[in-house]
C-alpha cells in the first residue's frame, strides 16, 4: 500500500504513515476549518493498513495546536488504532508536548482516558514541526 | 472622518486594544488574523503557555464566527433575506489578562439554547469542563463541520474565568450575541490537582 506523505502547512500538520516501518507520524498544527476532509484519507488508510499491520505500529503526535473540530477527527485515528490492538497486534502512542505547555499534556490524557491505547507522555523543548 | 483618526486611535490606545476586526470571514482572512495574532503575542506575551492559550480562543472564536455566518448566510439566501456574513472580533490586553471579544447576529430562536449552554458551562468548575469535554468527545454527535459543542467547552476550560455574554435584539427574530473569553495574564492549571485518569 501507498504511504501518506504530506508536508505540513500552516494550518495542517505533516503527515508520515509508513506502512513499511509501522511509523505513523502527525507533526506541527492541525487547525483547518473543515478537519473532516483533511483527516478522512488519513482514517481510510488505517483501515486499510489494519487488514495487514506490522508486528508494531507507533502513532507519534507532536503537534504545537489543534483545534476542537480535529479532536474529534483524532479520536477516530485512535478508534481505528484501538482496533488494530484488539486484533491482536502492538500499537502505541507517544504524545509530545512541549515544556509548560500543561493543557496539551492534559489533552493527551484526555485521550489516554477515552482509548485503550498504551500512551506515552514526553515532553519536549519544542515540538519537531518540520 | 478623517478628524475623528486621533480619537478612534485613542480609544484604541486606551482599550488596550490589540486587534479588532469586522466583516465577513474567510479561510483566508482567519490565516492572515492567526499569524497576525501569534507575532502580536511574541511581542505583548512571555508565558508561552499563556500565548498558546490565547491563540487557541481566538482560533476557536474565529472558527464558531465562520461557521456560524456560513449556517447563517446560507440560512438568508434560502429565506431571501440578505445579511450574513458579519461578525466582530476584538481582542483586548490589559490588567485582567487577555479579553476575546466575539459578536454576531444569530436567531432569536436559538437564544434561549445557548444561553442555557453558556450557563451550564459557567457553572462547572474546571474538573467538570475537563469531564464534559471527555464525555462530548467520546459521545457526542458532531456537525459536518466538526463543531459538536466542543468549542465553547475548551474556551471554557482554557479561560479558567466565567464566560462572559450578552444578548442585544435587533428586531423580531435577531439577537446581536456577545461573547468575552477572559485569559488571566499568568497561567493557571486547567484544574488545581493534577492526577492521572
Amino acid at each position: 500500500m501507498n504511504d501518506i506523505l504530506l508536508e505540513g502547512s500552516p494550518k495542517t500538520p505533516t503527515v508520515h504513515f509508513n506502512s513499511t516501518t509501522g511509523l505513523l507520524e502527525l507533526r506541527g498544527r492541525s487547525i483547518p476549518e473543515n478537519s473532516i476532509e483533511f483527516y478522512r484519507p488519513l482514517i481510510d488508510w488505517i483501515d486499510q493498513y489494519a487488514q495487514a499491520p506490522k508486528a508494531k505500529t507507533l502513532l507519534r503526535v507532536q503537534l504545537e495546536y489543534f483545534n476542537t473540530s480535529s479532536s474529534k477527527c483524532i479520536l477516530d485515528l485512535f478508534k481505528k488504532l484501538e482496533q488494530v490492538r484488539n486484533a491482536g497486534h502492538a500499537v502505541e502512542v507517544h504524545w509530545h508536548y512541549e515544556v509548560d505547555d500543561e493543557d496539551m499534556l492534559e489533552a493527551g490524557e484526555d485521550y489516554q482516558a477515552i482509548i485503550s491505547l498504551p500512551f506515552k507522555m514526553i515532553q519536549v523543548e519544542e515540538v519537531d514541526d518540520k | 472622518m478623517v478628524n475623528r483618526i486621533f480619537d478612534l486611535y485613542d480609544d484604541l490606545e486606551k482599550d488596550r486594544i490589540m486587534l479588532s476586526f469586522t466583516g465577513a470571514l474567510s479561510t483566508g482572512l482567519i490565516a492572515a488574523i492567526l499569524n497576525l495574532v501569534e507575532r502580536k503575542l511574541e511581542h505583548s506575551e512571555h508565558a508561552p503557555a499563556v500565548r498558546k492559550r490565547v491563540f487557541n480562543v481566538v482560533m476557536e472564536c474565529l472558527h464558531n464566527l465562520f461557521h456560524h455566518n456560513k449556517h447563517r448566510a446560507a440560512a438568508d439566501s434560502s429565506s431571501g433575506h440578505g445579511e450574513g456574513g458579519q461578525g466582530v472580533v476584538v481582542i483586548a490586553h490589559d490588567g485582567r489578562g487577555y479579553s476575546v471579544f466575539t459578536g454576531n447576529a444569530m436567531a432569536q430562536s436559538e437564544v434561549d439554547a445557548l444561553k442555557q449552554r453558556l450557563d451550564l458551562l459557567n457553572g462547572c468548575g474546571p474538573d467538570e469542563l475537563r469531564e464534559l469535554y471527555k464525555n462530548t468527545l467520546n459521545n457526542g454527535t458532531f456537525s459536518p463541520s466538526g463543531g459538536g459543542g466542543l468549542g465553547l467547552i475548551d474556551m471554557a476550560r482554557r479561560s479558567g474565568r466565567k464566560l462572559e455574554y450578552g444578548f442585544i435584539p435587533l428586531d423580531n427574530n435577531n439577537t446581536f450575541f456577545s461573547l468575552n473569553v477572559n485569559i488571566a495574564p499568568k497561567n493557571h492549571p486547567l484544574h488545581h490537582e493534577r492526577h492521572s485518569p
